[in-house]
């Protein structure tokens, strides 16, 4: 695929928004600014760009608890999702969430899942009540190949293709669910079979390349907006950062890690876009300085934020009812 | 005569579980460990760390994501001559094998008439206070308390996480292990020689004669610390750690209740329906004339837990809160 230089900017600006944003993320963390868990993105931008840019806005997404990367290219402000991780009201989660747990209901982002495979038959239920009402959107699910093997996984695959739902599932192939590698957690590391096994049309790609990603996505949704049923996608990436902020890392040499920055999705591109004369390095260095502002904004904006009063701590368990008489 | 007794040791809570999951590996080539990453990672709060290396995959047994069929898998082993240690991360995902624990293993000798023994351990980390919101920071051990056929333990102290653990493997129906997740850095003296210890009786933690409060796992220190305070407004506080939540020792709990004749039970758990709320109904059914104020309950407030710092320490028991109430109590 080749893109037109506007396409090229855009693909390369929220990559670059995504990886400056998570840096700065981790300094406020070590600041003690950001708690809890935060998981980062490093290393995998190209998966959520790429897809963000072949969904639509009537599209659904669905993520899990390293989803910064989805939340900003799904068009959540940066200032909104720092001041989240903040615990300040202005959060898009109005501080109740965190870090895992980033919601847009005017961007149909919804979350921000902290359980393995959680998302999953959410996503095959939203798709079957798009299907009933013939609404034209799908429901995107990203998971990572660590949830291939929770039983939800398998029973969401198997009533998303029985029900013929517009679902697409994007495996985020990162090769470790913690410190769990992949070939010691599967019996059989190809996952495109275990969708096919599903009776599921599948593909997978290059998740380094953003070009793939982005390819790929495109022909899967087109496939499910027609009305064929549910695409699975894998996507082969690593993450370049721990697990979290908690992880020692002894599960990986940082050899490997070393070689797979190497292939870094973002210096990539930038190479590539400027060898081919897609962008410049003048647009290159604009980017950085459109997003190196943003972050300050963001952040800014975070620390401005206002702390929920605790008298309102049980506020939205339930529904604000009428009141009776 | 004088009693020998060891030197004691510094370590941690944490240390303390390793030692004993590394002195069952030891004792007994039934006892296996098996969870998510156990092994390779070395531990989600690091307690097994150095066990793969020293005992081998085969009996440090990295699982996939799969609660369901791995603590199935270990009522399975159990059934047939094993002495799994099966390891949830946490409580929260627990609930991923909620039928397993409940349908299979705290019935299968029931259902079968007492033919059949589920030997089995199961370890979990429980609790919030650590900004992880609300699914991961929920305290779930008065809800497996519920259901008969199981054994409901909650170590709080070092002796009781060094300790724990093999006499839950002797036992021959299902133990589930709850460790409150602020506890794993806890640091303390233990007696070098510390073993095995009882798993039937709730201990008293500090002596008192006015009030008596009752509590278990990551809310005992804050207890403690309340009854401490308490005693600087000359008010003598007894503090009992329940230990075992299922079944529950209430002789221990009304010996004290007969002392002081009043309560305050403390329990991170949500206060609907709570552990905290059966207490009080046993004290109402078994002891309500040795009342001389009404129970006091400090439980977590009505909500998920919420990831914001100040509402996340708003929502569990504090030492503020126990304070507030053991004063209510007997004011
Ligand atoms: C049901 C459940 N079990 C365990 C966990 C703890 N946990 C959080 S992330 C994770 C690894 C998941 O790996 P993967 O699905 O590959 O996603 P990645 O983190 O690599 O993006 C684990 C074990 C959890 N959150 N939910
Ligand atoms: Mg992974």
């Amino acid at each position: 695929m080749t893109p037109d230089p506007m396409l090229a900017r855009n693909l390369l600006h929220q990559m670059v928004r995504i990886r400056r944003f998570e840096e700065k993320s981790a300094e406020l963390y070590s600041a003690g600014k950001i708690r809890g868990f935060l998981h980062l993105y490093i290393g995998e931008e190209a998966v959520a760009v790429g897809v963000m840019q072949a969904l639509q806005p009537q599209d659904a997404v669905f993520a899990t608890y390293r989803e910064h990367g989805h939340a900003l290219a799904r068009g959540l402000s940066a200032g909104a999702i720092m001041a989240e991780m903040y615990g300040k009201v202005e959060g898009c989660s109005h501080g109740r969430g965190g870090s895992m747990h980033l919601f847009d209901a005017a961007a149909k982002f919804y979350g921000g899942n902290a359980i393995v495979g959680g998302g999953l038959p959410l996503t095959v239920g939203y798709a079957l009540a798009q299907k009933m009402q013939q609404r034209s959107g799908l429901a995107a699910c990203f998971f990572g190949e660590g949830a291939i093997a929770e039983g939800e996984f398998h029973e969401s695959m198997n009533l998303a293709a029985l029900w013929n739902v517009p679902a697409l599932f994007l495996c985020e192939n990162n090769l470790y669910a913690m410190g769990t590698a992949l070939e010691r957690s599967e019996a059989d590391t190809n996952l495109v079979e275990k969708a096919a096994s599903y009776r599921m049309a599948g593909k997978s790609v290059d998740g380094m390349d953003v070009l793939a990603v982005l390819e790929a996505a495109q022909q899967a949704a087109q496939f499910v907006r027609a009305g064929n049923g549910p695409y699975f996608l894998e996507f082969r990436t690593y993450r370049f950062r721990a697990h979290s902020m908690f992880d020692p890392e002894l599960y990986r040499s940082k050899a490997e890690v070393e070689r797979w920055k190497q292939r870094c999705p973002i210096a990539g591109f930038s190479a590539r876009a400027i060898s081919e004369g897609w962008l410049t390095s003048e647009t290159i260095a604009a980017i950085e300085t459109e997003v190196a502002y943003e972050i300050a904004q963001a952040v800014e904006f975070a620390e401005a934020g206002t702390l929920e009063p605790v008298e309102t701590l049980t506020r939205d368990v339930y529904t604000a009812r009428a009141q009776t008489e | 005569m004088n009693a020998v007794t060891a030197p004691a040791i510094t370590t941690t809570y944490r240390e303390a579980l390793r030692m004993a999951l590394r002195e069952a590996l030891q004792r007994d080539p039934r006892v296996f460990l098996m969870g998510e990453d156990v092994g390779r990672y070395g531990g989600t709060y690091a307690v097994s760390k150095g066990l793969l290396e020293e005992f081998g995959e085969e009996r440090i047994r990295d699982t996939p994501l799969s609660e369901s069929a791995f603590v199935g898998a270990g009522i399975g082993a159990a059934l047939n001559g094993m002495l799994p240690v099966v390891e949830v991360m946490t409580c929260n995902f627990s609930l991923l094998a909620l039928d397993q624990i409940l349908n299979n293993a705290a019935t299968l000798r029931h259902m079968s008439g007492g033919q059949f023994n589920i030997p089995l351990v199961i370890r979990m980390a429980t609790g919030a206070g650590r900004q992880l919101a609300a699914q991961h920071s929920h305290s779930f051990e008065g809800w497996y308390a519920h259901i008969p056929g199981i054994r409901v333990v909650t170590p709080a102290t070092l002796e009781d996480a060094r300790g724990m653990l093999w006499t839950a493997l002797m036992d021959p129906d299902p133990v589930i292990m709850f460790e409150n997740a602020l506890l794993y850095n806890l640091e303390g003296e233990l007696a070098a020689d510390a073993g095995a210890v009882d798993i039937d009786r709730a201990a008293v933690r500090r002596a008192g004669s006015d009030l008596t409060l009752v509590t278990y796992g990551g809310s005992l220190p804050k207890t403690l610390q309340a009854a401490e305070r308490l005693a600087a407004q000359n008010i003598s506080a007894e503090v009992i750690d329940l230990r075992t939540l299922r079944p529950l020792d209430m002789t221990t709990v009304l010996a004290s209740l007969a002392k002081t004749h009043r309560m305050v039970i403390i329990d991170e758990g949500w206060k609907s329906g709570s552990l905290a709320a059966e207490i009080m109904a046993r004290v109402m059914e078994q002891a309500f004339y040795e009342l001389d104020a009404p129970i006091e309950r400090v439980c977590s407030a009505e909500v998920p837990i919420p990831y914001a710092r100040h509402l996340e320490q708003a929502a569990i028991p504090q030492v503020e809160t126990i304070l507030a109430a053991a004063l209510r109590t007997v004011k």
